[in-house]
């Protein structure tokens, strides 16, 4: 943790150079008759977060922090397979959009979530993968008129028999 | 007396038939859009808004005000039973709600926020009915220095009262206020913070993919990681007689948070371009300051949902006022009220309450009887909000996660932003390992797109001098208080030095 905390708060210091960086491509002076550039605000709020992140690596340095005072690890082997099955599965599900539509991925995800995270049976796991995204289509698409991704042509007869239900 | 006498006239009116049931379809209809991440009051009026030509404008208008106020009631079950703020006016409820429900406690809250949500509600209506005209004036005389000072305040509420690391909270503030600044200068119309020059930050950082990406995905992965995948997140029974015990609790122990919450959202929620989310904020702030038990707050105090709830209900009445007597929108939502009111034919302003006497008593009648009919619909529908929460974590999770996703699509219809929730989500889940606190950066991202032109309009007012926050008669004293609430921990650190010194 106390590693982790340091290695941070560098991280974060290096983002707020690169934002005061970016934030100079307009003026961050006062421009007479215009006010304050556009530049201003988020540069000088960058720098409040460099002097916040000096300001943290000055309290580890004095370990005023519970984490720059701590020798254990950031997480342990469960942590690290917990936050990489749900993470991954969650960047895998928002991959799977452009593919196999909004609805598709939802259907997936649950399968993989429900089934192989969750060890529920299939009975419930395929209730579920299959009910929810015709619920979601009914609403976002019918009640609330809201278009969802509809991924590569091939899912295209699905959504016109959809669509023939709710027009 | 005259007032009363149009007040009887006007709940008469929203008690016709016609009203009533619009009334309750409404608030019901309100309550779910509200309880739905990524929905919120402004998607409801905005949808429905085309169905009610086809009942008189009156009626019309009492139909999407019915569901502003379920939308307003709504936001807090989202809050509450998954953490995750559907809207920014039910950013502050998280704070206690859900721990309370990791407790198991969802119906304690629920219940603290339904009669806050009343009580804020109804004590608006009334100052809404006394001072309409009166409290119009005074908010014209905030201008853009008085906006200021006022988010500011709001900021300086969560520096001076967080418990937090310090430097973490303000890196978190300037981090909301720097995202927020992200696509086009609203002044100049030139592009900027085009980050990594990727082109979908040309529009923007929207506050609901950060709020679903830290609560909907960044909280949710900590809660899986810190309790190893077996949460516990209300307690198995939901009786008439627990309701009822709640209700006593949510009464004894959340009724300060709700008169702070009732005045002062009210009174934030009139100003022109302030609105409920402010107003919650800072009644939190005002609550927990003002409470002998500070440290309960973040870990489930029934005061802490109490205040924001009753503050966001109060200003969303309180944003009326400025719609229907000057014509000025406080919030989204008043916009598009507005614009309905223009297509009936109706000229919002000074002479509506004159001109169209029958109408505008009819919707502030309406406002009454909404709240009454929000409260015992919301109140019917908690056993059923607490049964969801009862499902096994392993199934709640995704569920909430595939919510968080469709929702997060259905607000900005863009991938770019589905990556950017996955992005600051897992950036929210070590932020949190290190105790970042990240509700002030959601926050600073709803109020950033308000203290910056209003930072910048002042400066210019005064050519660049910033004394001009110091001397006027509103901007000063509420700048003085919030540089004091900043400076509040560093006196802190003082004190016990000295007087170590003295000793």
């Amino acid at each position: 943790m106390r590693q982790g905390e340091i290695s941070l708060a560098g991280l974060l210091a290096l983002f707020s150079m690169y934002l005061m960086w970016k934030s100079t491509e307009l003026p961050i002076g006062y421009i007479r008759g215009q006010g304050p550039g556009g530049g201003f605000w988020p540069f000088w709020l960058s720098v409040g977060m460099l002097l916040s992140c000096v300001a943290i690596a000055w309290n580890w340095w004095r370990g005023k922090s519970p984490a720059s005072v701590s020798d254990e690890p950031l997480m342990d082997d469960f942590g690290w397979r917990s936050v990489i099955l749900v993470g991954g599965g969650i960047v895998g599900f928002v991959a799977l959009i452009a593919i196999v539509s909004m609805y598709g991925a939802v259907g997936l995800f649950l399968v993989y979530y429900l089934r192989f995270l969750g060890r529920h049976s299939w009975m419930l796991t395929l209730t579920m993968a299959v009910t929810l995204p015709f619920a979601l289509f009914f609403f976002f698409e019918g009640a609330m008129q809201i278009s969802m991704p509809q991924g590569l042509p091939f899912t295209q007869p699905f959504f016109d028999l959809m669509y023939d239900i709710i027009y | 007396m005259e007032v009363l006498s149009f007040l009887a006239d006007g709940i008469l009116v929203a008690l016709e038939p016609i009203n009533l049931l619009l009334i309750l379809i409404g608030v019901t209809v309100g309550l779910f859009i509200g309880a739905m991440p990524g929905l919120g009051s402004v998607n409801g009026v905005a949808i429905l808004l085309p169905i009610t030509f086809l009942v008189p404008p009156g009626s019309a208008i009492i139909f999407l005000a019915a569901i502003y106020y379920g939308a307003m009631y709504g936001g807090a079950i989202s809050s509450i039973t998954m953490g995750i703020p559907g809207a920014s006016t039910a950013v502050a409820t998280t704070f206690d709600g859900r721990p309370l429900a990791l407790q198991g406690r969802a119906s304690l809250a629920l219940v603290t926020a339904a009669l806050a949500s009343f009580v804020g509600g109804t004590v608006a209506n009334i100052l809404f009915t006394l001072f309409a005209p009166l409290l119009a004036n005074m908010a014209l005389s905030f201008g853009p220095p008085e906006i200021f000072a006022l988010m500011l305040l709001a900021f300086a509420t969560f520096v001076g009262l967080g418990g937090d690391d310090i430097p973490k909270t303000i890196f978190s503030i300037c981090l909301g206020l720097v995202l927020a600044t992200v696509g086009f200068d609203t002044i100049s119309g030139e592009p900027r913070l085009v980050l990594f020059d990727i082109q979908g930050f040309l529009r923007g950082i929207g506050f609901i993919v950060l709020a679903i990406g830290v609560y909907g995905i960044g909280e949710m992965l900590w809660t899986i990681e810190q309790t190893r995948g077996e949460v516990t997140t209300t307690n198995p029974k939901m009786t008439a007689k627990g309701m009822l015990s709640d209700t006593k609790e949510a009464v004894r122990r959340g009724w300060k948070g709700t008169w702070i919450g009732s005045i002062l959202g009210f009174f934030v929620g009139v100003l022109p371009a302030a609105g409920a989310t402010p107003g919650s904020l800072m009644s939190y702030g005002v609550a927990k300051m003002v409470s002998k038990n500070r440290d309960e707050y973040g870990k489930g105090s029934p005061d802490g949902v109490a205040a924001p709830e009753a503050a966001n209900n109060a200003a969303s009445t309180g944003s009326m006022l400025p719609m229907l007597t000057l014509g000025i929108p406080g919030s989204p939502t008043t916009a598009i009220l507005l614009g309905g009111m223009v297509i009936w034919g109706l000229t919002p302003g000074p002479r509506l309450f004159v001109d169209e006497s029958e109408f505008v008593w009819g919707l502030i009648g309406s406002f009454y009887i909404s709240n009454i009919a929000a409260l015992f619909i919301n109140l019917a529908f908690i056993p059923l909000f607490v049964w969801m929460l009862r499902m096994p974590f392993t199934i709640l999770a995704p569920l909430i996660f595939v919510l968080s996703i469709v929702g997060g699509f259905a607000a900005s219809r863009s991938l770019h932003d589905l990556w950017l929730i996955v992005i600051f989500g897992l950036a929210a889940f070590f932020l949190r390992k290190f105790d970042y606190p990240l509700a002030p950066a959601v926050l600073a991202i709803v109020l950033g797109p308000i203290a910056e032109p209003t930072m910048r309009q002042s400066l210019l007012l005064s050519s660049g001098d910033p004394m001009i926050f110091f001397t006027r008669p509103i901007a000063g004293p509420i700048t003085v208080i919030a540089i004091i609430l900043i400076l509040l921990p560093a006196i802190k650190l003082l004190r016990p030095k000295r007087s170590k010194g003295a000793a």
